[in-house]
């Protein structure tokens, strides 16, 4: 890898998997579109009452207002491709309830469920990564009972409820933090003052969700690391003369840390979904709390575009972290 | 059986779990022995801290008994959890056989669907689901199992590509077995037990969907859920914190012990991979 022609070379060979991932990424996007649609459809009842969520059930004319509007008087397939070059445009239709388009609902609130479950996957992951890395090399001792016990339990926990407890001890009762909202109201902060306010408004729901996939990710550092000790490589690295934190540093993390990372980027559609509990509980003004908001007023059009919009941060967080395995473990890109 | 038995037994988590298991089955059983009545009618003056009054775990705040309410809501978590799972499972292993054993076009195909199913938020979907089709035990179960069936499909198919090669099915291939009867009769009967593990663990995760929907108030409105109980207290978690704090553990405890025997029969039914 020394000249240039061989770096060419292996750009080129890399981009092929990129672009097949790329392809496989927009085609999860159109089958999550199609399934709406159909969804809609197969819903009981009018479809235009599913659209309108039933907002004017009574007014016949709204109604016929809203079927013109949507084009539900044409055939089906003519629906479905007017439907997706919609999408494509990002028009994901119209609110009745917010009277505002849903696209511009939705892009208000992506920036605060990022901010949360980001912080959220950072704290799960190095925590699970420290905790369940302690607990695997001590196998047997106590504290490796200790954080197994404790991994197991969270891992039972609802997380809207562990949620709910953890507001009553930190935000009623010893009052270290706020228990709900996104940043003090009225504070009129700027810069970093707004931010470290903003911070102890995160520090909470963002924990609540980490927990569960801290508790999920350690278990896993845990039997890694213990299966790792265990093969020949770090047996050599031992025979060899290497110290007892090399072997670990050099010889065990980064090979143990592999299925970890793998289960990370598995586990990222499952943490947006859980950020819908946790805003519900804490106030956050994200797609989460929007979800909850759209699900009580009945509001489908706004949900079926969240469920999109939701499928597509999904899909290009999974196209991330692969990519990132990818330079991580060189071993994948021959295959 | 027997040192299967003695197996499970010998591990002191599962016991506990399957201790817990016991109590959870019982009350949904005899929900209606031990507190006769509709758990949803006012019995108490509105809340009424636990301990007080003959409450046990106190009042919520429409007077109802929330014992009363652990007690019933142990059969729809109960209820949804077993009939997801066993559909999630039918469909799975369906899917999972067929695309393990046929391989080629048809494989790629159905693992297409599945990986396509696991690369969408699942619980949104549900969310989606449960609201549009309207929520009832009926639609709550088939959303939680439309989410839920393709980590069975994978696992299925990949003991189904490991076992046809083997040498038993491939001569009884050669015996003119049809290929149905090697899947259902041959290959099928030695997948089964890491799928039954992973079916026992799915229920708990099951479980945990209902109580997360039916907090978010896509439960069936005709039973008194877990999930629901804590929704509708979370608001009063400064007055009262009785009212979310009992649910909250009834689910914890049912989910903890699920996992608890699961674990154990994972030891018992596949040996090898445990001890590894």
């Amino acid at each position: 890898m020394t000249n240039w022609s061989d770096k060419t070379l292996l750009s080129v060979a890399m981009l092929k998997p990129v672009l097949a991932r790329v392809a496989k990424m927009v085609g999860v996007i159109i089958a999550v579109a199609i399934f709406n649609f159909f969804l809609v459809h197969a819903a009981p009842g009018d479809p235009a009452l599913v659209i309108a969520g039933q907002a004017g059930a009574t007014d016949e004319a709204y109604m016929a207002r809203v079927r013109a509007a949507y084009g539900l008087d044409q055939p089906l397939t003519t629906q479905l491709t007017g439907y997706l070059r919609k999408v494509v445009t990002l028009d994901l239709g119209y609110s009745y309830r917010q009277q505002r388009p849903v696209a511009e609902v939705i892009a208000e609130r992506l920036g605060p469920t990022i901010l949360l479950t980001g912080t959220a996957f950072i704290i799960s992951l190095v925590g699970g990564i420290v905790l369940g890395g302690l607990a695997g090399v001590r196998a047997g001792k106590f504290s490796d009972t200790v954080i197994t016990v404790l991994s197991l339990v969270v891992y039972a926990t609802p997380v809207f409820w562990l949620g709910i407890m953890l507001v009553l001890l930190f935000a009623v009762q010893l009052e270290w933090l706020p228990p709900f909202g996104y940043q003090t109201v009225g504070a009129d902060l700027a810069g970093w003052a707004l931010w470290l306010d903003r911070g102890r408004y995160l520090l909470l729901p963002a924990a609540t969700l980490g927990l569960l996939y801290l508790a999920i990710y350690a278990r896993l550092m845990r039997a890694s690391i213990i299966e790792v000790s265990h093969q020949d490589f770090v047996k050599t690295a031992r025979a060899k003369g290497a110290g007892r934190s090399r072997v670990l540093w050099r010889h065990m993390l980064r090979n143990a840390l592999l299925p970890v990372v793998t289960m990370a980027g598995v586990q990222a559609g499952t943490l947006i979904g859980g950020s819908v509990v946790i805003e519900t509980i804490f106030a956050w003004p994200g797609l989460g709390r929007l979800t909850y908001e759209a699900v009580l007023q009945r509001d489908y059009q706004l949900l079926l575009g969240i469920f999109l919009v939701m499928s597509i941060v999904v899909a290009i967080f999974n196209l991330v972290t692969d990519l990132l395995y990818r330079v991580v473990d060189p071993r994948i890109r021959s295959v | 059986m027997k040192p299967a038995l003695l197996a499970f037994l010998r591990r002191p988590s599962g016991v506990i779990g399957l201790v817990i298991l016991v109590f959870v089955v019982g009350a949904a059983l005899f929900a209606s022995a031990i507190y006769p009545g509709n758990p949803w009618d006012t019995v108490a003056t509105p809340f009424t801290p636990p301990g007080t009054d003959g409450l046990l775990m106190g009042s919520d705040s429409l007077g109802r008994d929330v014992a009363a309410g652990v007690v019933h809501g142990a059969r729809i978590s109960l209820l949804i959890g077993v009939t997801s799972t066993f559909m999630a499972l039918v469909v799975g292993v369906l899917v999972g056989a067929i695309a393990g054993y046929s391989g080629g076009r048809t494989s790629s195909l159905l693992m297409g669907v599945t990986e396509l199913f696991q690369s969408i938020p699942a619980f949104i979907l549900a969310i989606l689901l449960v609201a549009i089709l309207t929520p009832s035990v009926a639609t709550i179960t088939f959303a939680i199992a439309i989410v839920s069936w393709p980590q069975v499909a994978r696992l299925t198919r990949g003991e189904f590509l490991s076992l046809k090669e083997r040498e038993y099915v491939q001569a009884a291939r050669c015996l003119g077995e049809s290929p149905v009867s090697l899947m259902v009769r041959y290959i099928l009967p030695n997948a089964l037990s890491p799928v039954v593990v992973a079916g026992s663990l799915s229920i708990a995760t099951a479980i945990l969907i209902e109580s997360a929907l039916s907090f978010m108030g896509l439960g069936d409105p005709n039973m008194m859920s877990w999930g629901y109980m804590v929704g509708t207290a979370r608001t009063m978690i400064r007055q009262a914190w009785w009212m979310s704090f009992f649910p909250g553990l009834a689910i914890l405890l049912t989910v903890l012990a699920i996992n608890l025997v699961g674990e154990s029969l994972n030891d018992v039914l596949n040996p090898r991979i445990s001890r590894q």
